[in-house]
């Protein structure tokens, strides 16, 4: 009976557990077989402790040209999806035009649409116009799909947003560049910067919309799809541990930043 | 001129409409230098909208504002030397109690406001909460830092929408003796917008009864109160009885008026309505004016007091005093409240009794007008 009654007490803390450990799973197996030493080209079975693939994180042809590529294209699709999404969803929110219904519909089509047949028609278009695949098609690509992200985001907070607050800063002295600098960004930040984050982590891994749309250029999604019919190097966990630390480790410092924030004002 | 007129409000034929909707109708308006003006109304009368057109917040589809001698219509709020304290305070969430309070001088480009903030922080006693985000604080601090930032501006003009609305009852009667006191220290022009008759009454030097978008009466609380010239105004503020009632004729000063049976009398200088014999008025009175007497001493009331007989239909004692509500021919449901001086124990529901009161205290109003104007207002608010 008391270990029923333990249980009772602790299912909650129990299930939580169960939950995070059945997420992170995948995550420790990507990093364990990064220390892996595999017999043969694949790296599915745990061979032995070695640190080669990390001494050498680029040892493997073209594996750290497709990142670069992935990367650069990521962070300009962040900036394009952000700026342009953030003004869309000010606009949605704050103005009554004629096509505001439609737009708003048409923004969350990306979102709905399966990602094969956005990814054939964008393709079409670009078949069409006769344009070059390629880099540039690639961010274009992305920038359309992140974009209703951004604008999901930022909406919801810019609707949560009283307008009062700019009349206040109105009133006392501040311009519209002053006010919007001031009061409207500093609000609707979080929200932008969700967005932001949002952009990034769908542009960099997206695969399916990017292997139509690429030519001949080579993201690091289609490299290591690619790879994986030949063999799958070592170098490629070591990367996804290392773009997973990174990422853990940005929330660990906002976390730590915010609480020090909050004890310094208390 | 020698005295100083730049506080000075000046609203001539301002209005505003929305599409076919008249918000505020043609407005002439003076507010005096360094006076406390209450806008006082129900919801939906249009006294947030002219107070939001003097800020700048809306721009008026007729008319000018001046402040002083300077003509401010269609400068943006940014440029005018008006602050207001909003409706929710509208504080800054992502800035500190002391940024929030520092913004309006950092804007217009002072560089060192740390001596004039704590200075004001102090003077609505919120100097250690300095560093603390609005939402740290209670609604009555909130709303002192809302007054702090309008105020360190110095602003010749003070626009307060329902500064008090969102606080309770004991805080609001607290705020409202700090708000006059703030207003007596620095002698800016206050103007305050209220749909509780109470507060204005208790704060302003000056009250402006609005309704659908006019100004039905302006006065000092007193005049207002003691002498409505509408039915709107006389049961918006406070309880009026009103009986309908016909002229009689005219004795010197007085009109003698036939209400039921009985006479009434009235001063003419207290009735705004044209008074021709055999015409209509309606003939108000204030329900602490009247006093009550059980119908058996009826003959110990003086004889120049005006008299109505009935019954009680109802009455509720609340300490201070007692109410009643008395059953009469010329008025069902005549409201009276009566000290708790000396309480005749004979005055109990069912009781026959003669209501009477100095004629002085009567007041005369058009009877074209309806009769329960404004009252089901003070009831929405009551619920």
């Amino acid at each position: 009976m008391p270990v029923v009654n333990w249980l009772k007490r602790h299912l909650v803390v129990i299930a939580g557990l169960v939950t995070l450990a059945y997420l992170l799973l995948p995550n420790v197996i990507v990093t364990v077989f990064s220390f892996n030493k595999p017999k043969g080209r694949f790296n599915y079975q745990w061979q032995q402790f070695s640190t080669d693939a990390w001494k050498d994180p680029c040892g493997v042809a073209d594996m750290c040209g497709s990142l670069s590529i992935s990367l650069q294209i990521a962070f300009w699709a962040t900036i394009g999806a952000t700026l342009l999404g953030t003004m869309i969803a000010f606009a949605l929110v704050r103005y009554r035009f004629r096509a505001r219904g439609t737009v708003n519909s048409l923004i969350f089509l990306p979102m709905a649409m399966p990602e094969v047949v956005m990814a054939a028609s964008l393709l079409t278009l670009f078949l069409n116009l006769g344009a070059q695949l390629g880099f540039w098609t690639i961010l274009i690509a992305h920038i359309m799909f992140c974009l209703s992200f951004v604008v999901v985001a930022v909406k919801a907070r810019v609707m949560s947003m009283d307008p009062r607050l700019e009349q206040a800063a109105q009133d006392l002295y501040a311009g519209p560049a002053q006010t919007f600098l001031r009061v409207t960004l500093p609000i609707a930040a979080p929200g932008i910067a969700a967005g932001a984050l949002l952009s990034f982590a769908l542009s960099f891994d997206d695969f399916i919309i990017t292997n139509f749309n690429a030519g001949s250029t080579v993201t690091f999604p289609m490299f290591v799809w690619g790879s994986a019919q030949r063999g799958t190097p070592v170098q490629i966990n070591v990367i996804g541990t290392a773009m997973f630390l990174v990422a853990v480790l940005l929330v660990l410092t906002s976390m730590v930043i915010s609480n020090r924030r909050n004890r310094q004002k208390a | 001129m020698t005295t100083d007129n730049s506080g000075d409000v000046r609203l001539s034929g301002i209005s505003k409409t929305y599409g076919s909707f008249t918000a505020v109708h043609p407005l002439e308006l003076t507010v005096p230098q360094g006076s406390f003006f209450a806008l006082l109304g129900a919801s939906g009368c249009g006294k947030t909208t002219t107070l939001r057109m003097i800020a700048g917040l809306e721009e008026p589809s007729s008319g000018t504002v001046h402040l002083g001698d300077q003509e401010v219509t269609h400068l943006p709020p940014y440029k005018r030397p008006v602050n207001t304290v909003f409706q929710s305070y509208a504080l800054f969430p992502h800035l500190d109690i002391f940024e929030n309070v520092a913004f309006g001088l950092r804007r217009r480009g002072i560089k060192s406001v740390k001596k004039q903030v704590e200075d004001m922080l102090e003077l609505v006693q919120l100097g250690e909460q300095a560093r603390k985000k609005p939402h740290q604080l209670s609604g009555g601090q909130q709303q002192r830092v809302a007054v702090a930032r309008a105020l360190i501006n110095t602003p010749k003009v003070l626009l307060l929408d329902e500064p008090l609305g969102a606080l309770d009852l004991k805080l609001r009667r607290q705020m409202q003796l700090e708000l006059k006191r703030i207003q007596t220290e620095v002698g800016i022009t206050f103007i305050h917008v209220t749909h509780d008759q109470e507060e204005a009454m208790t704060m302003a030097d000056t009250v402006a009864v609005m309704n659908a978008g006019r100004v039905e009466q302006l006065g000092s609380p007193t005049d207002l109160y003691e002498n409505p010239n509408t039915t709107f105004v006389a049961n918006f503020l406070g309880t009026s009885n009103l009986i309908e009632a016909e002229v009689d004729s005219k004795s010197g000063d007085d009109i003698v008026l036939r209400a039921g049976g009985g006479k009434l009398v009235l001063p003419e200088s207290r009735c705004g309505a044209p008074t021709t014999t055999g015409g209509k008025v309606l003939v108000g009175v204030r329900p602490e004016k009247i006093s009550l007497t059980h119908a058996d001493d009826a003959g110990e009331i003086a004889e120049n007091r005006n008299r109505i007989t009935g019954k009680i239909a109802d009455s509720s004692f609340i300490g201070v005093s007692t109410q009643y509500v008395i059953d009469s021919p010329v008025c069902p449901e005549f409201e009276v409240y009566a000290q708790n001086i000396d309480r005749d124990a004979r005055l109990v529901p069912g009781a026959e009794v003669v209501l009477h009161w100095n004629p002085a205290h009567t007041f005369g109003l058009d009877a074209a007008q309806d009769i329960d104007a404004g009252v089901a207002e003070v009831e929405e608010e009551a619920a």
